[in-house]
């Protein structure tokens, strides 16, 4: 006796999460039924294996057929063809665009092209994930960026949109896109120690302040290309990185300036390098000048007038993180 | 006389691309209805078109107007080859015929194709314009409701229940014409489902026109079957109950009508306290016959003890004049409508009726199951020379394919007049005048055809069935000598002149009138049954072995199978039930299947323990060889374990009968005395099986002897059945006996399973035992997909089973899932009364207010417009949940909402000071959009939906909630065909994704028409073949139900009580019902 066809459809489509989760994982179904089996739901249901398997097979068949409407998801929620409880909707989203850390510090700042994709299998030994799930995560990366690259206005806003994620989630990709976009290497050594999220915060500083759109909100791209010129007046900056001298130089002057004003002065001084960068990430070309508490920045050799305004960066010295972000650009 | 029909084509989306060279469509759509077709320009490029057409007006008679379908044809446009057919929608526009159904169909219907399935959706507006037609002679039937509900639809009363109305139409199968080699097979699928719209469409006017006739003015319980019956044709029938219905205007007046049966049985007026004056007797569990001859129906034998001398006194006391009078009332009423135009009277000799609940004081006693089979061979058709020759039929339409089978309806009416003839003299020899719980059912296989049919013989009471009795369901004359709780156990037929022998005992309720030892019935129990403990499904499951034959050599073989068949199914059955400490089958629907090498008996019922009848007695084992030591002690054993398993079914089912003192009983072992024959009348029933002992002759029926290893099994088998899993119930009937309150979350699911018997070796046991783990199995698949919905009960939970090849099973099952509050299982029956009749008082503000719940996104038919108080009061006094409840009237919860997420931006900007001027300026972009957008961003992106909830259930009502309109019958019929079998998941993927879109259609039409849910849905068609080499495909699937309009008891009684509870109104109800 052999099963030929064994199929379970509700008028509400069921969703287990579990099952899910090892689908999402890359699980085959036989995987996933061992690892049921071993979470002990036999005893506690009093089912059998081959009731397991079924049901395996059955959800692995319905997300199957939802994989296609997950790939736009504003889809998922017109289509009449399931019918689903919104917050299923919203956990079928979510999870299914939610990715691993150690999988997007991987590809992160990559080309999403298919030779990326030839690599996955070497990701997937390296961090553990099954290749299934490195695929549908690249996938997804690839899907967002070529959905949002050519669209007018902020990102977040169009990832949200048009993938109906959370806004946290929105946030990521948008950081994900960006680095794709601006293919910003973060695979180097020294950059290794750093999070996702630290790479996530540097570029939701960029998009706000050094992209296209933060120049005319009415462009394409806006926030995906950043500023032409501003990019030519970044490499003055580059000095600061590269001639210690004159990073000295500056860092007295700023000290000097700024001595007695602020109130974490001390903090300052000692993670100076760190916090010039995060001020640097904060400035944005053609910025209306605001007050300046170091008006000696400006006045520092290699730079032109331009770099004037300054961040509160004063509230910024307690994050301790983008020391070496100026890697990125060298 | 004419009326007009008027479409609108609005929009589409989600179409596929045509044009693989731009990835777009050029989409256009053709609307045809009879002969006429309008087309709408070609949107180009565009897979979301805006067509907003003009008004397509179609001015066509009332009789097309039930019969065809409008069709609807989404087109690519081709410059230069012929434009691609994306897919189509065939829209039934029957329920806006009735005045009180749907006004409008308007929504978004997939579009689909027969061999892609869905692609994309349309949206369309339909209206009819009909003038009134007071001609005496017309053909068409507007106007009368039809309902698959086997009771009294909620929300009507009936004035006269007229009795049975059936139809059938005959054509030949496209699929199966010469035409059909040179064509595509979509086109041929496209015929078909055409075809099967039109002769429904047929089908339901034609019985429309014989309810007319009754001066009915609507059919209840209406069952309409497909026959593939291959070469010979295409079978469509229908049957159905004829009756005046009522509406309940005035929701004061409510009464039993709107409440889920839980509620309807505590209130209806017939609940007296048990009993009182009455009389009894005894009816066996089983009338059967079972018999063939080849095209000829095996002589119609009547048994021998008809119901003789009515008030003879054999019937005991002051029961007995009084029993007669309401049997000469009965057969009077039923008689004096077959006395009316005689065209009809030959239908209307058959006391037939497809209910299986009834109005309170309907049902006087219940005889027991009356069955009867016939094998008959398909017959070759007609010689396609005729075509063209014949002329102006009615029928025209559907002779597309050139045929002409005029023979053809009388043939397959005669079959079924002798089958119901037949029917008819059994329950005459159970003393009744009428059969309920009617149904009729085929199987096919190759030329040889099974006919079966079967109800519950019954005694009614004649003042539903005369005309002019207004008074409905309130007056009770009649009843009041009648116990409520056990007069229909009573036995109807004469003590002495027992049709079959039975064993007869005082009832244990009123004990005045006799009742039967055990009750089996195709009927939902009664609503005022005294039941003891909860009920369980019982199956009994058997397959045959049978030789590969031919025509009438494969027909003689199935029909001596059949008696054994017969036979076997009910004794496992009846000792199924002993074992479950139990008394009583309800909604018992046996199906007996034929393939090429096999039979299969498949037989489900719900039992219960009735407290009117005797406790049953056990089931004691016997050994053959009774000197062996060992065996005798494995006998014992054996015993033993059934012993105990009875006991913890009494337990488990919590069936503890007061102990009665005069009467022997209780003991697991029975009493010689006490021990019942069954199925005697197996043996009076047909000439072919008299030389059968079918009885049990002189065996008892509940000793089992073990004399070889197949009995042993059987034993075994018995005891291997495993109940359902804590928390978990279910049942074939509508409710579950003894489970009252429901929680309003259900799971309506189709089960589809299909096992390959390995060929070698087969024997009837290896079979019996595959086709038992395959029954079981399922169930505890079931069981498990629905665990998170413990307690809960699965409800009408029907199998179907056929055998689509040589070592193929196929069985399918429908059921709904619904959860229960197993807290207040312990509220006393007389809160209840109390809670329901508050409820009664306070419906009438109720049934305003509801709309509010409705409203929140603007639902286009709705009943009433939201009343503007209410909406004050309700976001006044509920405070905030209540006001975003209905967010698109409200404007300050609009506002609220924009504060709110102003806030959110602020935190923004916070943290990015320098973005904050973008940011703004995107909130200014997008606010406009909506509210959809807003949820977006707020972390619960998917509250937008835009799809309304569509509820189905299989049963007649919505737990927690009222049904406030029927908008008219759903009937659907789809065939989906697939030549890349492998690239869509194999056949589970593919028959998966089918039914999958199957619901979907249901539900869209029923969105369509303003409804939220389909009730009494059922699937009563589903023909899966395959072929695996060839990478092939195809599945048949018809469905049936009732559109109605539902709002939730929960929100009705939150607002009208004004009760700050309402913050607890879960979200998702407010979503579920707007569309």
């Amino acid at each position: 006796m052999t099963s030929e066809l064994d199929i379970f459809v509700g008028n509400t489509t069921l969703i287990d999460e579990d099952v899910y989760r090892l689908w999402l994982d890359g699980y085959s179904v036989g995987d996933a039924v061992a690892l049921r089996v071993r979470s002990g739901i036999l005893e506690q249901t009093g089912a059998t294996a081959a009731v397991l398997q079924s049901d395996t097979m059955d959800h692995y068949r319905t997300f199957h057929m939802l994989e296609r409407l997950l790939h736009a998801p504003p889809k998922l929620l017109h289509q009449l063809i399931y019918q689903i409880p919104p917050s299923r909707q919203a956990l079928l989203i979510e999870r299914y665009y939610a990715f691993d850390e150690a999988f997007v510090r991987e590809v992160l700042g990559k080309k999403l092209s298919k030779g990326t994709k030839k690599d996955l299998d070497d990701i997937s030994t390296k961090t553990g994930i099954t290749l299934k799930s490195c695929r549908r995560q690249f996938d997804n990366f690839k899907r967002v960026f070529k959905v949002v690259e050519e669209m007018r206005g902020s990102l977040v806003d169009n990832v949200q949109q048009h993938f109906l994620l959370s806004d946290r989630l929105a946030r990521d990709y948008a950081a994900i896109v960006f680095f794709a976009n601006n293919r910003f290497e973060t695979g180097k050594k020294k950059l290794q120690y750093l999070s996702f999220g630290d790479f996530a915060f540097c570029a939701e500083l960029m998009i706000q302040n050094w992209t296209l759109g933060a120049v005319d909100s009415q462009v394409d791209d806006m926030d995906m290309d950043l500023d032409k010129e501003f990019l030519q007046d970044l490499k003055e900056l580059k000095v600061l990185v590269a001639d210690k001298d004159l990073l000295d130089l500056h860092k007295s002057l700023v000290c000097t300036a700024l001595r007695g004003k602020l109130g974490v002065f001390s903090e300052m001084e000692a993670n100076f390098k760190v916090c010039g960068l995060i001020q640097l990430l904060s400035l944005g070309p053609l910025q209306p000048p605001v007050h300046c508490p170091t008006g000696q920045l400006c006045s520092c050799p290699g730079l032109t007038s331009r770099w004037r305004c300054c961040p509160p960066f004063a509230r910024l010295t307690g994050g301790s993180l983008l020391l070496n972000t100026g890697e990125l650009f060298n | 006389m004419p009326g007009k029909l008027k479409v609108k084509i609005v929009a589409g989306r989600h179409l596929p691309v045509m044009d693989r060279a731009s990835d777009l469509t050029d989409a256009f759509v053709e609307v045809k209805f009879g002969n006429t077709t309008f087309k709408t320009d070609v949107y180009p490029k565009s897979l979301n078109p805006q067509w907003n057409s003009e008004w397509f007006k179609f001015e066509v008679d009332d009789e097309d107007l039930q019969d065809e379908p409008l069709q609807i044809t989404v087109l690519d446009h081709d410059t230069y080859s012929a434009n691609d057919a994306i897919g189509k929608v065939y829209i039934d526009i029957d329920p806006l015929l009735y005045s009180e159904a749907a006004t409008v169909i308007s929504g978004w219907f997939p579009i689909y194709d027969t061999i892609h399935g869905i692609r994309g959706e349309i949206n369309v507006v339909v209206k009819v314009d009909l003038f009134n037609d007071l001609n005496r002679f017309r053909q068409s039937s507007c106007g009368v409701k039809f309902f698959c509900t086997t009771s009294i639809p909620k929300c009507y009363r009936a004035v006269i229940i007229h009795g049975f109305v059936e139809e059938l139409v005959v054509n030949e199968d496209p699929e199966y014409q010469w035409i059909d080699r040179i064509r595509t097979p979509r086109a041929s699928n496209e015929a078909r489902q055409r075809l099967i719209s039109l002769m429904s469409g047929e089908l339901q006017r034609k019985i429309g026109l014989k309810v007319l006739e009754m001066r009915g003015n609507a059919v209840v319980g209406y069952l309409q079957c497909f026959d593939l019956e291959g070469e010979s044709g295409l079978v469509v029938r229908a049957i159905g109950t004829a009756c005046t219905l009522d509406k309940l205007s005035s929701p004061a007046a409510f009464l039993p009508a709107c409440n889920s049966p839980s509620k309807e049985m505590k209130e209806s007026p017939l609940v007296h306290p048990p009993s009182h004056g009455c009389r009894s007797t005894h009816n066996s569990p089983i009338h059967t016959a079972t018999g063939s001859r080849l095209t000829q129906n095996f002589s119609v034998s009547v048994p021998t003890l008809i119901y003789t001398g009515m008030g003879s006194g054999s019937a005991g006391k002051e029961g007995g004049p009084f029993k007669a009078l309401l049997r000469q009332q009965t057969q009077s009423a039923l008689e004096q409508r077959g006395g009316s135009p005689h065209r009809f009277c030959r239908r209307r000799e058959f006391p037939f009726f497809t209910l299986t609940a009834f109005p309170p004081g309907f049902l006087v006693h219940v005889g027991g199951v009356v069955s009867a089979r016939s094998v008959k061979l398909l017959d070759r058709i007609h010689n396609p020379a005729f075509v063209g020759i014949m002329g102006n039929t009615r029928s025209y339409k559907l002779l597309d394919w050139n045929s002409f089978n005029s023979d053809e309806p009388e043939t397959r009416d005669a079959w079924w007049a002798e089958i119901r003839q037949e029917i008819k003299s059994h329950a005459k020899a159970l003393g009744c005048h009428a059969v309920v719980g009617y149904s009729e059912s085929t199987s096919i296989c190759e030329e040889v055809c099974i006919l079966s049919a079967s109800g519950t013989a019954a005694v009614l009471n004649p003042r539903f069935l005369q005309d002019g009795t207004v008074e409905g369901c309130l007056e009770q004359r009649l009843e009041e000598n009648l116990p409520a709780g056990c007069g229909f156990c009573h036995i109807p037929y004469d003590e002495l002149n027992m049709p079959f022998p039975a064993h007869l005992t005082y009832c244990y309720n009123c004990r005045k009138q006799k009742v039967p030892d055990v009750l089996f019935t195709t009927i939902d129990l009664p609503t005022d049954a005294t039941v003891i403990g909860k009920g369980c499904l019982i199956q009994a499951r058997l397959c045959r072995l049978k030789k590969k034959a031919q025509a009438e050599a494969n027909a003689t073989a199935i029909s001596n199978l059949l008696p054994f068949m017969e036979y076997e199914v009910h004794t496992q059955l009846m000792n199924k039930l002993k074992l479950k400490g139990m008394n009583a089958l309800f909604g018992l629907r046996i199906q007996i299947t034929v393939g090429e090498n096999m039979l299969m008996g498949l037989a489900s019922a719900t039992g219960v323990y009735l407290a009117a009848l005797p406790t049953p007695g056990g089931i004691q084992i016997a050994g053959k060889t009774p000197n062996d030591g060992s065996y005798e002690q494995h006998i014992s054993h054996m015993q033993k374990k059934i012993n105990d398993t009875i006991a913890k079914n009494k337990e488990l089912y919590e069936i503890n009968p007061p102990e009665i003192s005069e009467e022997i009983i209780g003991s697991p072992i029975p009493e010689p005395r006490q021990r019942s024959r069954l199925l005697r009348s197996q043996s009076e029933s047909s000439d072919e099986v008299t030389e059968l002992d079918l009885s049990h002759g002189k065996k008892d029926a509940f000793v089992l002897e073990i004399d070889d290893t197949d009995a042993m099994e059987d034993v075994h088998s018995l005891l291997t059945d495993v109940p359902p899993p804590s928390g978990f119930y279910s049942c074939n009937t509508e409710i579950m006996p003894g489970i009252n309150n429901w929680t309003s979350e259900i799971q309506m699911f189709t089960s589809v399973r299909v096992i390959r018997l390995s060929s070698l070796n087969l024997t009837n046991h290896a079979l019996n035992k595959n086709f038992n783990d395959l029954c079981e199995n399922l169930l505890k698949s079931l069981y498990f997909k629905l665990r998170s919905m413990i307690p809960c009960c699965l409800c009408h939970v029907n199998f179907t089973v056929s055998l689509p090849e040589d070592e193929l099973i196929q069985v399918t099952v429908t059921a709904v899932a619904i959860t229960f509050d197993k807290n207040q299982a312990l509220q006393t029956t007389k809160a209840h009364v109390e809670k329901s009749l508050q409820r009664a008082s306070t419906d009438n503000e109720e049934l305003l207010q509801f709309p509010l719940e409705l409203c929140s996104d603007s639902l286009p038919s709705h009943p009433f417009p939201p009343a503007k108080e209410h909406l004050e009061s309700a976001s006044s006094n509920s405070g905030i949940p209540a006001a975003q409840r209905a967010t698109s009237v409200d404007y300050s919860s609009f506002a609220d909402r924009c504060s709110s997420w102003i806030e959110l931006i602020k935190l923004k900007a916070q943290t990015i000071r320098r973005g904050s001027i973008k940011t703004t300026v995107t909130v200014e972009k997008t606010s406009p959009m909506g509210e959809g957008n807003f949820r977006n961003r707020s972390a619960a992106p998917c509250a937008n939906s835009t799809v309304g909830v569509v509820k189905m259930t299989p049963l007649s009502f919505i737990p927690g909630a009222k049904i406030t309109k029927y908008l008219g019958i759903i009937n659907m019929f789809f065939i989906r065909e697939t030549t890349s079998l492998r690239e869509e998941g194999g056949v589970s993927g593919f028959l998966h994704a089918f039914i999958a879109e199957v619901f979907a259609m249901v539900r869209a039409h029923v969105a369509a028409l303003g409804g939220n849910a389909v009730v009494s849905y059922i699937m009563k068609q589903c023909v899966f073949m395959e072929n695996p080499n060839k990478n092939q495909a195809q599945c048949l699937i018809n469905v049936s139900g009732d559109a109605v309009v539902f709002a939730r008891e929960s929100e009705l009684e939150v607002v009208s009580t004004q009760q700050p509870a309402a913050n607890c109104q879960p979200a998702c109800t407010g979503g579920e019902v707007t569309t």
